[in-house]
């Protein structure tokens, strides 16, 4: 069964057509990477899916609703969590609070008055909140102020930060960049693991192919904001017009 | 205590205790001495700096935890003012009834406002609080003479109807039947201290609304103010509206500020529009920016300092400066004497503005950071004296 399904999308930025009747249906369950060149639209289509961008046509339907025309913190409630391409993380806050607010944001829905309540007494936010650091392996550096992380660190965080939510939809918009070889690998195991042992979805955007082949069970490669060809990893491998457009681009 | 950790509730005893013997503290110069006129400790000052602390600790709880700043918090203040006196004139002039109705009408007052100001943000939003405060102000002139009296002011007439004591003759405010006016002098050692009824209960309600804003700093809410500030873009991508948290600050510190309004009607029974300015929410601006944007104490510091330093600059006139120049040659006396009335007297908002351009410059965090850092110093120095000593 497919949980999201894009049907149509286009979306011109004046002259420059940045999607083009782009569709694509995700299966339940599965990781699902989505490739191309620089510039075919990639990130783009995540903003459409989010609620960030309103494309100019087209429908986006999440488990059988359409999330076109709802803001992105009601799509977000909806089960859909974002990680950017540019860590997008509480600079002046703490890594702890970092990872207590998508907590919150699970518990208590878009907003909540709770101005005299106490933090130490949100004792059930602040145990998710540390189990989610361990699982992260950042335990240590709960205290840290957000912002003095590495780059590689902040994303990471922001990738915990979205798990902590338990979305059922994970979009991941190149995870890996700017990560160290080691984090790297972390990341495709958590991953992996997180994909096999929760009931979530992910789509992830990934130009490293180590990690795409590691993990994608499905591969839709876009050029020039349409989908080139969808297909199994293997299949994908030895495509001839997928090397002629990306494997090709990246070799010049 | 009180649902504090232990170094918040220390804080807060530390905090009451300053706040308690404050006329000892802004009285440290004995009477008749050459310093006496650097002396703070008058009941009107005092509570000045105790109102002008409120109502920089709600601004603060806006634009230090979210960075909305807002240039339109005097319209608020104003409200306050306008509330209370009618209280007084309507119902009864003891100071419980006001101050609750300024509250309530510049709560909803800011409801309004923040409602249509925090469709945008940035720049938009401060010159959408900027044109409605300078809007409230000249409507309080204008179309609402009737509410306001216009440039006369609102104050309290002997045919008020006062249905709760009407009999009773007083014109002052009072708690309970003890008039706010009320002061104890005490004399020792040459100094003398006045302890006022209309100062102590604005202290008193100037800690209950520093003990709100400790637990609001601490609270779920306020972190989410604070996420406001650092990320608005994550904030809504991890599914939480930003625009309720913003409004509910915006109106709770449109309650301090409706406060701190009617405890200075309280003070002095007379409301006009000329506390709606817009001078007067920059002063807040200033006054939260100088002890420091979204720390704790910072606000209430630059309240009290701005306060305290107009007072006493505004008292030195050319007369005062030639009384202190005079031992200098006469052609020489009056060319210091003149330069230095540039920034005392009437040019006071000249010192104002460089003591904030200095600030701002060299000390961003405020009078707070400046604490902090020379308390760092102190702390520091004396471990590390034996091994960087250059002098060896
Ligand atoms: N907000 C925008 N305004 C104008 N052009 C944009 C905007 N966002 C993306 N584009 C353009 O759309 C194209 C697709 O961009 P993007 O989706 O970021 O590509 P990718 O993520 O696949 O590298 C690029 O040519 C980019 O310059
Ligand atoms: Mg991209």
């Amino acid at each position: 069964m497919s949980i999201l399904e894009v049907e149509n999308i286009g979306k011109r930025f004046g002259g420059l057509k940045a999607l083009d009747n782009v569709n694509l249906s995700i299966k339940e369950g599965t990781v699902h990477a989505l490739i191309g060149p620089n510039g075919a639209g990639k990130s783009t289509l995540l903003n459409v899916l989010v609620g960030k961008l309103v494309p100019d046509t087209g429908s986006v339907m999440f488990d059988g609703q359409s999330v076109l025309g709802r803001a992105p913190h009601e799509i977000n409630q909806m089960g859909i969590s974002r990680v950017f391409q540019t860590p997008e993380i509480f600079g002046d806050l703490s890594v702890m609070e970092n990872m207590m607010i998508p907590c919150f944001a699970k518990r208590d829905g878009s907003f909540r008055m709770h101005a005299l309540e106490r933090m130490m007494d949100e004792k059930q936010i602040v145990a998710s909140a540390e189990e989610m650091l361990v699982e992260m392996n950042m335990i240590d550096k709960r205290e840290m102020h957000a912002a003095a992380m590495s780059r590689g660190d902040k994303r990471r965080l922001e990738i915990g930060m979205c798990l902590a939510q338990q979305p059922r939809l994970l979009l991941l918009d190149e995870p890996t960049a700017g990560m160290a070889r080691a984090d790297t690998n972390n990341t495709i195991d958590l991953l992996r693991q997180i994909s096999e042992e929760r009931d979530i979805t992910i789509v992830i955007i990934e130009h490293d192919m180590h990690v795409v082949f590691s993990l994608a069970q499905r591969i839709t490669v876009l050029a020039q904001g349409t989908p080139l060809v969808e297909d199994t990893p293997d299949n994908i491998k030895g495509h001839p017009k997928v090397r002629e457009a990306y494997l090709g681009e990246t070799a010049v | 205590m009180l649902g504090l950790n232990k170094r918040d509730t220390s804080f807060l005893i530390i905090v009451i205790l300053l706040t308690m013997f404050t006329p000892f503290l802004m009285q440290p110069f004995s009477e008749g001495s050459a310093m006496a006129q650097f002396n703070g400790g008058y009941p009107d000052l005092m509570a000045k700096v105790a109102i002008f602390g409120i109502f920089a600790m709600g601004f603060n709880i806006l634009f230090g935890l979210t960075g909305y700043l807002s240039f339109g918090h005097a319209a608020f203040l104003g409200v306050g003012s306008y509330s209370a006196v009618w209280m007084f004139k309507l119902l009864t002039l003891n100071v419980f009834p006001a101050i609750i109705l300024s509250v309530i009408v510049a709560g909803l007052f800011s409801l309004l406002i923040g409602y249509i100001s925090l469709r945008r943000s940035g720049i938009y939003f401060s010159i959408l609080t900027l044109a409605m405060a300078e809007m409230s102000y000249r409507l309080a002139y204008s179309v609402f003479t009737p509410l306001t009296n216009g440039e006369t002011g609102l104050q309290l007439r002997p045919g008020d109807p006062r249905i709760l004591d009407a009999a009773d003759a007083s014109r002052y405010p009072n708690l309970f039947g003890l008039e706010l006016s009320t002061s104890y002098k005490l004399e020792v050692l040459n100094h003398v201290f006045t302890f006022n009824v209309g100062f102590y209960f604005c202290a008193v309600i100037a800690i209950i609304a520093f003990y709100l804003t400790l637990r609001i700093f601490r609270s779920p809410f306020g972190m989410m103010l604070r996420a406001v500030k650092s990320n608005q873009n994550r904030m809504s991508f991890t599914g939480l509206n930003p625009r309720p948290y913003t409004l509910a600050a915006f109106v709770i510190s449109g309650m301090y500020a409706g406060l701190a309004g009617g405890l200075l009607a309280v003070m002095d029974p007379l409301a006009g529009a000329e506390r709606m300015q817009w001078t007067v929410g920059g002063e807040v601006v200033i006054m939260t920016i100088l002890g420091g944007a979204g720390t704790l104490l910072g606000p209430v510091l630059g309240a009290g300092a701005i306060k305290y330093l107009e007072n006493i600059f505004s008292k030195i006139n050319e007369t005062v400066l030639h009384s202190w120049f005079s031992f200098m040659p006469d052609g020489m006396e009056d060319v210091v004497v003149s330069f230095f009335a540039f920034f005392t007297g009437k040019g006071w908002a000249l010192t104002l503005g460089l003591m904030f351009m200095l600030v701002v410059t060299f000390l961003p965090g405020g009078l707070v950071e400046g604490g902090q850092r020379i308390w760092n110093k102190i702390r520091r120095k004396k471990p590390d004296t034996p091994n960087n000593n250059p002098a060896e």
